[in-house]
């Protein structure tokens, strides 16, 4: 076992932060540590152009293939430009959902026209995307889908009809990738196709949904004859759920891997208060922040294991299933201590309607934690029935 | 970075994992644990003389095999899971630890050569009713020529009635807190010491209280400059801590695994029991505790190589070692306790192994402070401005 980062690692690190440096302030000043989840609402214009720039000096996408316009980073480079991307305050990226789902899932699934099409938007942090998977009788049963896609032949495209739900960002991307039965006679995971579409056309409305945080972060996406080229469908018909399934793999793989940097932003200001107020000379509360700490560290010991045991292909091993059930709960938790930490002060909101601190956002928001990307009792099914060998879960 | 066991560290672990499942049966155990010395003689005689354990981290200037401290944690991982009763964690752990971190060269080459070879050792420093902090230091020592004499009494010391060499903290009459404290290392049948079994809740560990009247030692049992130890104590303590943590992960592991080998042949209303829902959840957080532990005593064991080292990532040992020992404490309780849930009523009984691990698990958590402890002592560090 080996702790440290090796010197060319350390090297890129270096030349991370002193970008960041130099870039994140002026104009950008406003969007540090703004955006990410319980606050997508925030300086969305600021942050598009923080986009561009990031994608200017090469920063989108490092860990995508060099031919792709990435840098080719290794697994520990990633790690480091997001560990420092969040120390330096970096804004949530609004670009990540192409950066870290499109992108990768094309590069290993897409064809060589699919690539030249969509990854250069996606690399000059131009180009956003959202995720069509849900639908309201399709969540943790994701297979479940009933949006249809129909080849219309005589105008060599696919209709899709249908809903999505819950699509996070859909009302500033330009473009979906959704996941619709080509096969109107299969069920569950069978007879599915993955497809690119643009959200700009007739046959896609979007219709905001708004959140217990008074704000919008995601949609529900109506599909009526909307148009996909016949050839942006990823894979063959029939192959959609590999495809579905590649791309939950990313997610659930090296693109959280920095986060642990967010969240000691987030806890640090909450030990800031707690020394302000006197929190910390609660015996209760001195045992919850310790915990939280003791949490925090081992995210980070958990993630340098996953890292260190992965496969090349950025694959996790069965430990890694644990990954999502433990962050999300630890941050769900780190919501709560900061509204417990603030006391009585934590009920008064910055202003009315509705406008809440950061701190409410993340007690209100880390709710979702729990529930997107896999809720934690999928997670342990997957992990009792994958990891531990346990039984399969009847199905109805 | 390499957060991983090298082939190895892996090697040394499958091996000794193969080994002790072999040796360390449920009747071995139970066998063992009914004695008063606590462990078979024999096998610790193999253990130590042809395998060698005990040397596994002792330097091979001293007859060591000269390895670190991640295959330490990786041996006690895997005596944790078997619940090996053995005077290891005594002798390594404490024993060890101390005479490195604090023995002069000659205790180094006399001590840590007698360990190499199968000799045993135990740390005494802990006054009845006390908790693992300087105060827990009482017995006295005053000057005495060029050595000193020692009179107090000792508590909870790990295989304090059978080990060979002792080494003891005292304070210097009259001093408080981290003042004052010296270390001394000394053959257990030194004049003045006795020695008591102390019979224990956890049968499969073992431990004594130890009283000291009018002991005199010499210049030479001595550790470092007399007065000044608490550092040294609380870094050999540090590290002890780190060891335990590892063996809470093989404890947390094998109650994870028992469980669900149980679950997976028990029918109830027609089913494997492990086909219900709750009893998968039960056992998917219980991975989650186990695998996160797993984390913390590693990341733990690699800062213990850089502190033994003396090298700058080692100024972290206080805090990893509190860290790894708040969270495998609570998993290994965690998975413990759960464990017996999912065995039902045959959890109760004396027949299954269970109930061994829920009672090593508890006994592990309070060693060298519980989670509570341990937590309050990183809040200090967080919350004071204190350094953990
Ligand atoms: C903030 C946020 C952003 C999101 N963004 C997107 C997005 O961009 N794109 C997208 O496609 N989706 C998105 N989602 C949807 C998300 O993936 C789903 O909410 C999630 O998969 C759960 O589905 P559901 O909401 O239908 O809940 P349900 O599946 O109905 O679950 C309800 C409850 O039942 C439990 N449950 C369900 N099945 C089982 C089972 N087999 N065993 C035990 N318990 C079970 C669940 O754990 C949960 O507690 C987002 C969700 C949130 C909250």
């Amino acid at each position: 076992m080996k702790l440290s980062f090796s010197p060319a690692d350390e090297q890129f690190r270096e030349e991370v932060t002193s970008w960041l440096a130099a870039n994140l302030g002026g104009e950008f000043e406003v969007i540090r540590g703004r955006g990410g989840p319980g606050d997508e609402h925030s300086f969305v214009e600021e942050r598009k152009a923080w986009e561009r720039k990031l994608a200017e000096g090469g920063w989108t996408c490092v860990g995508w293939p060099k031919q792709y316009g990435g840098r080719g980073a290794s697994i520990e480079q990633q790690v480091i430009f997001n560990e420092e991307y969040a120390r330096a305050g970096g804004p949530g990226r609004m670009g990540h959902i192409g950066e870290t789902l499109t992108g990768p899932t094309l590069i290993a699934f897409g064809s060589e026209a699919q690539k030249e099409r969509y990854l250069p938007g996606i690399r000059a942090g131009k180009e956003f995307w959202c995720q069509g998977y849900s639908e309201p009788s399709a969540g943790s049963d994701l297979a479940n889908v009933k949006t249809r896609a129909r080849l219309d032949e005589a105008n060599d495209q696919w209709l899709i009809n249908g809903q999505k739900v819950w699509t996070s960002l859909a009302h500033e991307s330009q473009y979906v990738f959704v996941i619709a039965r080509t096969d109107p006679d299969s069920v569950a995971h069978k007879g599915l196709g993955f497809f690119l579409l643009a959200m700009d056309q007739p046959g896609i409305t979007v219709r905001p949904i708004e959140q217990l945080t008074g704000t919008s972060e995601f949609n529900e996406v109506f599909f009526d004859d909307a148009v996909c080229a016949a050839d942006d469908i990823v894979g063959a018909p029939g192959e959609g759920w590999k495809v579905a399934m590649g791309l939950l793999g990313f997610e659930r793989g090296v693109s959280t891997l920095g986060q642990q940097m967010l969240f000691q932003n987030e806890f640090d200001e909450i030990i800031r208060i707690a020394k302000a107020n006197g929190a910390a000379r609660d015996p209760a509360l001195r045992q919850r922040i310790a915990d939280a700490h003791v949490g925090l560290r081992i995210l980070r010991f958990n993630s340098m294991r996953m890292l260190s045991g992965g496969g090349d292909d950025g694959s996790l091993q069965k430990e890694a299933m644990i990954y999502k059930l433990y962050w999300s709960t630890w941050h769900r938790n780190l919501g709560k201590l900061a509204m417990d930490v603030l006391g009585a002060e934590s009920e008064i909101i910055a202003a009315a309607p509705y406008e809440l601190t950061r701190l409410q956002s993340l007690y209100l928001f880390t709710r979702a934690d729990t529930i997107y990307g896999g809720t934690n009792q999928i997670q342990r099914n997957i992990i009792a029935e994958r990891a531990l060998g346990m039984p399969r879960e009847p199905r109805g | 970075m390499e957060f991983r066991f090298t082939e190895e560290q892996q090697m040394i672990r499958d091996t000794a994992g193969a080994f002790l499942a072999e040796v360390s049966t449920a009747a071995a155990v139970r066998a063992a644990m009914a004695t008063e010395r606590g462990y078979d003689e024999a096998l610790w005689r193999q253990i130590s003389e042809e395998m060698m354990w005990p040397a596994l981290h002792i330097p091979e200037a001293y007859g060591g095999l000269g390895l670190g401290f991640v295959e330490l944690a990786a041996m006690q991982e895997q005596m944790g899971r078997v619940l090996l009763c053995a005077p290891f964690l005594a002798t390594v752990g404490l024993g060890v630890n101390a005479l490195l971190v604090a023995g002069t060269e000659a205790q180094k080459q006399q001590y840590l050569a007698a360990i190499a070879t199968g000799s045993t050792a135990t740390l005494a420093f802990m006054a009845p009713g006390s908790r693992p902090d300087a105060h827990a230091v009482q017995a006295t020592w005053a000057a005495d020529g060029d050595g000193g004499v020692l009179n107090g009494e000792y508590r909870y010391v790990l295989d304090g009635h059978t080990a060979e060499t002792l080494i003891v903290a005292a304070r210097e009459a009259g001093s408080d807190g981290e003042e004052g404290i010296s270390l001394f290392v000394l053959p257990a049948d030194t004049a003045g010491v006795s020695r008591e079994w102390l019979p224990t809740m956890d049968q499969t560990r073992k431990q004594a209280s130890i009283t000291l009247r009018d002991v005199k030692l010499g210049a030479d049992a001595l550790m470092g400059e007399a007065g000044c130890a608490w550092p040294a104590l609380a870094k050999i303590l540090d590290l002890a801590t780190v060891a335990v943590a590892a063996e809470q992960v093989g404890v947390a592991q094998q109650a994870l695994d028992s469980s669900v080998a149980y679950t997976m042949e028990r029918v109830q209303f027609g089913r494997t029991i492990a086909s219900y829902q709750a009893i998968k959840h039960k056992a998917a957080d219980m991975m989650l505790k186990v695998e996160a532990a797993r984390s913390a005593a590693y990341y733990a064991a690699c800062i213990a190589d850089e502190a033994l080292a003396g090298n700058p990532l080692g100024a972290g040992l206080a805090e990893a070692a509190s860290i790894a020992k708040a969270y495998c404490s609570d998993a290994a309780f965690f998975n413990a306790g759960c464990g017996i849930q999912l065995h039902g009523g045959v959890g109760i009984t004396a027949e299954y192994d269970i109930q061994l691990y829920f009672k090593r698990a508890k006994s592990t958590e309070t060693l060298l402070g519980d989670a509570a402890w341990h937590r309050e002592r990183l809040a200090r560090q967080l919350l004071d401005g204190e350094a953990a």
